[in-house]
């Protein structure tokens, strides 16, 4: 195959990579978008295949064999609220691979084109080295990510003296280490900058909480695609340019979108330590005000004489796995007439557009889940907003209260709805460590419990 | 040589700051509903670092180079298959409204 025809059958193959994200603009277009996809990963696959160099066809069907038999295997087995973990997961995966490609290259430059061994050309030296310096930092972050998910490891922010001085000092230290293996290209060094990235990835995900982790997991999605175009640099490869740019791009329009809805700036989220230790500093003595508590049959029948809910999911409700309960409460109180619709906070889950996906699964038409901007000025003429499994997204703190840590943050204004229910544990504070002043109205009832037993409760009682 | 050589590189930082605004503007319009199954999928194809491990792989005979590839080769795959097959997944639950409501439209 002819230099030419491997270009453009690369191309074809990155175009049709950006239809499969250009696909997902809307629910409809996007199984074929993922179609599109797979097309084009088959075209890259078996052009590279068809080079004269690839002659170990065996040894290659092996590997391609085993990696997709574990891949399918996890990918069909997944409950769907583990998703965040399997994509942390699946990061770390790239970023492993990614540090693989270049010590690939570093060790048999001619394979690559890039000079021989112990004379490899500075530029490609350079490049790889930053696909392994960002491929490493992946890897490790999204180790750390995955058990902070996972609940392996505590996903309280971990923070101590000097860390930021830390990790710039580390940082500089890699970067005089690159210097150095471009002058003697010696592999001690290379696996020196391997070592330390890694060591600097878990370094910047440790203070970092497990609610701040949707921006993380967007980040780290970010991080994987600009590893994946260092080692384009390093190969002079436009296909795996383009693709890490269109994954990096993606990572960090996610990772911006995911701290708007924090209203914090990228920065002050990866600076880490937000929350977690803060309770008892942060809320107010509340200790005095009245709660009032209701039931499921309380519940059931507020709902059942009004004219329109809006549901609002959170965190808590994957956790219990509540999604199939709720949606049947939603099915008995729209066929009792009563107009029921979802909406989805920007950060709520662990992951972008996680909620989506979980409702979806529990088979919730996706007209009926509404954005922030698009549901929040409907509140006011809504009867019952029934939120479960969340809490710091329905803060008015948030608007009103300045030394609020949340203050700034868009929230999903329940408070406006003629009634609240609040489908909760207990009384304790949303992750950010902030009372809910919610909690005290008049017009909100506490429904307290496991939120998939309280949905079905809540069936129970509007059946009966 | 060296001329050809940064030459080559200047065509990747081309191909690489139109890749970024390409991805830019695409990635805005996809709807905040699919933005887990659009990480599902930039997962999948930022795999396509593959082409790299099936180079390093392809050599005859065994040497560290050609087991770091087939490393690369292995984890890639989990990824591309993984990746896919979730987003997959993810994708066949969104669903419309039933015919019935939909004829009230």
């Amino acid at each position: 195959m002819s230099a030419n025809m491997v270009a453009i059958l690369y191309l074809i193959s990155a175009l049709l990579f950006i239809f499969a994200l250009r696909g997902l603009s809307h629910p409809e277009s996007s199984r074929m978008g993922n179609i599109f996809g797979v097309i084009g990963m088959i075209i890259a696959v078996f052009t590279t295949l068809m080079f004269k160099s690839v002659l170990s066809y065996y040894e290659i069907g092996a590997a391609i064999l085993i990696g997709g038999a574990i891949g399918s295997f996890i990918a069909l087995r997944i409950e769907m609220t583990a998703l965040p973990q399997l994509v942390a997961a699946f990061h770390s995966l790239v970023g492993l691979a990614a540090v693989f490609v270049a010590a690939a290259a570093f060790y048999d430059p001619v394979a690559f084109n890039i000079g021989k061994v112990g004379s490899i050309k500075t530029a490609s030296l350079v490049e790889m080295s930053i696909g392994t310096l960002i491929g490493a930092i992946t890897f490790s972050g999204s180790v750390l990510a995955f058990g902070k998910l996972q609940g392996t490891i505590s996903g309280k922010p971990i923070v101590f003296k000097f860390q930021h001085l830390i990790n710039a000092i580390i940082f500089l230290l890699i970067i005089f280490l690159i210097v150095l293996f471009v002058i003697n290209q010696s592999p001690t060094i290379f696996w020196t900058i391997v070592i330390i990235s890694i060591l600097l990835g878990f370094l910047v995900v440790i203070p970092i909480g497990g609610a701040d982790m949707p921006v993380v997991v967007s980040m780290l999605n970010s991080y994987s695609g600009w590893a994946a175009c260092g080692i384009g640099f390093t190969l002079s490869n436009n296909l795996l340019i383009i693709t890490g740019a269109l994954v990096g791009a993606s990572g960090a329009i996610l990772s911006y979108i995911m701290s708007k809805g924090m209203n914090r700036s990228i920065i002050n989220v990866v600076l880490g330590g937000f929350g977690g230790e803060q309770d008892t500093s942060a809320s107010k003595d509340n200790s005095d005000k009245i709660v009032k508590q209701g039931n499921a049959e309380d519940a059931a029948y507020i709902m059942k004489n009004a004219d329109s809910v809006i549901i609002v999911p959170g965190y808590g409700m994957a956790v219990a796995q509540a999604q199939h309960a709720l949606r049947e409460m939603g099915d008995i109180l729209k066929k009792e007439g009563i107009e029921v619709r979802y909406a989805i906070h920007p950060v709520a889950g662990r992951m972008p557009g996680h909620m989506n996906v979980l409702l979806a699964e529990a088979n919730v038409p996706y007209e009926e889940v509404l954005e922030l901007d698009e549901i929040n000025h409907d509140f006011p003429m809504t009867e019952v907003s029934f939120v479960i499994g969340a809490n710091d997204v329905t803060n008015p703190a948030a608007k009103t209260d300045e030394s609020s840590p949340i203050f700034g943050m868009p929230i999903l204004d329940v408070e406006k709805s003629q009634s609240v229910l609040f489908v909760k544990r207990s009384m304790a504070t949303g992750y950010s460590g902030v009372d809910n002043e919610l909690f005290y109205r008049d017009n909100t009832t506490m429904l307290f419990g496991d939120a998939k037993k309280m949905c079905e409760d809540i069936v129970k009682s509007l059946s009966a | 040589m060296e001329a050809h050589s940064s030459e080559v590189f200047v065509i990747g930082l081309t191909v690489f700051f139109l890749a970024c605004i390409i991805g830019y503007y695409v990635v805005w319009s996809v709807t905040p509903a699919l933005h887990s199954p659009l990480m599902g999928v930039t997962n999948a194809i930022s795999s396509v670092i593959i082409v790299g491990a099936i180079l390093a792989a392809g050599s005859q005979g065994f040497d560290t180079s050609k087991i770091f590839g087939l490393i690369g080769v292995v984890l890639a795959s989990v990824n591309i298959f993984g990746g896919f097959l979730v987003t997959y997944r993810m994708l066949s639950m969104f669903k419309k409204k039933t015919k019935k409501t939909k004829e009230k439209e």
